[in-house]
């Protein structure tokens, strides 16, 4: 399955957002969308999963998506919009309760991806037990329980300290590297960006325009014991971007 | 984060040395002085029935001393002789069955609709926009000016009464509940989106569970609200009844009876929060 982005604009009454942004995202590679605050990233990943309509262009799907895929185009969000009154069990149910999926085959899936997120032990945890890496831990289950063909993902590791942040890319790239699929990465994190990201898409300040598409062509499971190479290129990045988030630092928001 | 690393993989650790724990401490030196702690209510539990035993106490030596007027109030002797009379007579259960019944009718019907309303009022914009001008016109009015209208329309029985109850405690759910509902997070229902949750799931599972802690704490003020117009209802126009047992006292001078009165009521609204309490830990057990 790809996703084709066809000349997108957005602005949010007076305010020019995103401009005649064109790129695709191909079956098993994962794109990092990095940019000055303010540049539409999030706007641009909520229009991939249909949860915005952009003012001009459009989010084509091409292709079927893969045998099994209960939700192709599935979100995992900063702030893990977990249910706080659900279990970690419960929260992972809650997306397949709707497919119609419960009793011993929802007890499967369920223990399945708690498993491949190691979280067994925690099934029946309220997730405000949880540390914050364990609650994005609980998310990426959910959306592994629905088989996404698509992960959009919305600065996933923000929210969580640098430590945490380490696991959690190395977790990400162990359930890659097992089942590849293809993801939109938006993050601010040049270091994510180059660590996840096969290409990295690099927007401009508002209104957001992509400035260069930079592909890495070094596969995601070699990528720690080559950091050197990687610092190189997130210094270039940075190079590229620098201006520019410095000027967005300094407009005053229209809130 | 927890010191994981092996000594020898830290660069100025060397295995024959121990770390150096003996340090130098001056004559001089003084512990820092301490000005944190307090602002942290503590469990005393014996303190308030101790507190109510000795203003019991009070109550008996003052009564007893002739220093308080039986005039004014009676001693807990003449409580509990009324107390004694409303068991042995059975006006116990008379006045509290059919004020309990009144109370309770006209409470779950008002929470009921009042959610219902509420829900209404969170979900559609058109119901927000219809329904929410009447309700806060309606709300300020003290709905005890409204009981010679319901006289008037639903009789002197318990009709007027019940829908006396009924409306003053209609309002308050209607305004807690849909702000529970506006304080739903709206992450999560994009979520919920995303995943491609049906309106109905999405409601039963996300938005109702939300809202759950805000009508919550609207049935405790809705409680409270319920019990006033209750009394003031059978102070007005109603021949059993707490608040017609306690009106009835105050008019023969039997002070004794109206303290009873003042109590029983005091109880139904010990019980009716504690339960409220219970609802909220088994609903809301998810909370911390």
């Amino acid at each position: 399955m790809r996703i084709i982005l066809d000349r997108i604009s957005h602005s949010y009454a007076d305010t020019e957002v995103l401009r005649d942004v064109s790129f695709d995202l191909r079956a098993g590679e994962i794109v990092s969308i990095i940019g000055p605050s303010g540049c539409g990233k999030s706007t641009l990943l909520r229009m991939i999963g249909g949860l915005e309509q952009p003012t001009a262009g459009r989010v084509l799907i091409s292709g079927a998506a893969p045998e099994g895929s209960l939700n192709p185009l599935t979100y995992i969000f900063q702030d893990f919009a977990l249910l706080p009154w659900r279990t970690v069990q419960g929260n992972v149910s809650l997306v397949l309760e709707d497919h119609g999926i419960r009793g011993a085959a929802a007890r499967e899936v369920i223990a399945d991806v708690l498993a491949r997120t190691k979280l067994s032990d925690f099934r029946h945890a309220w997730p405000r037990q949880l540390s914050g890496g364990m609650k994005q831990r609980v998310a990426i289950a959910r959306a592994l329980a629905v088989r996404p063909a698509v992960m959009l993902m919305d600065e996933p590791l923000s929210a969580l300290d640098s430590q945490t942040r380490e696991l959690l890319m190395d977790d990400l790239v162990e359930l890659w590297t097992r089942t590849p699929f293809s993801a939109a990465y938006v993050t601010h994190n040049l270091a994510e960006a180059v660590r996840l990201g096969h290409r990295i898409v690099v927007l401009s300040r508002r209104p957001g325009r992509i400035r260069e598409v930079v592909a890495i062509d070094m596969p995601l499971a070699e990528r720690p014991a080559r950091m050197a190479e990687l610092a190189t290129l997130q210094r270039g990045l940075w190079e590229m971007m620098r201006d520019e988030a410095a000027a967005a630092d300094r407009e005053l928001t229209h809130a | 984060m927890p010191d994981s690393t092996p000594p020898e993989a830290r660069p100025e650790a060397r295995p024959d040395t121990a770390p150096d724990t003996v340090i130098d401490i001056p004559t001089d030196a003084r512990p820092v002085p301490f000005r944190g702690g307090g602002f942290r209510p503590r469990r005393h539990p014996f303190l308030a029935p101790l507190v109510l035993l000795i203003l019991l106490g009070l109550w008996q030596l003052g009564s007893s001393s002739g220093f308080i007027s039986p005039i004014a109030m009676p001693a807990p002797k003449d409580v509990l002789i009324a107390f004694r009379d409303l068991i042995t007579t059975g006006t116990l259960w008379t006045n509290l069955s059919i004020s309990l019944y009144r109370l309770l009718t006209g409470w779950l019907l008002g929470a009921a609709l009042g959610i219902t309303v509420g829900l209404m009022i969170g979900l559609f914009s058109q119901a927000r926009s219809a329904a929410l001008p009447i309700v806060s016109a309606l709300f300020p009015v003290p709905k005890i000016a409204l009981l010679p209208l319901f006289i008037i329309w639903f009789g002197i029985g318990e009709g007027s009464k019940v829908a006396t109850i009924l409306f003053g405690t209609f309002f308050p759910t209607v305004i807690s509940t849909y702000a529970g509902v506006d304080a739903v997070d709206r992450g999560l229902i994009r979520m919920g989106q995303s995943f491609g949750l049906k309106w109905t799931s999405i409601v039963r599972k996300i938005i109702i569970p939300g809202a759950m802690p805000g009508i919550l704490s609207g049935f405790r003020i809705s409680f409270s609200i319920a019990i006033v117009l209750l009394v003031a209802a059978e102070m007005i126009g109603a021949q059993h009844g707490i608040g017609a047992y306690i009106l009835m006292a105050g008019a023969i001078f039997n002070l004794g009876e109206l303290f009873a009165g003042v109590i029983i009521l005091s109880a139904i609204g010990l019980v009716g929060s504690w339960l409220i309490g219970k609802a909220e830990k088994r609903l809301l057990d998810w909370r911390a």
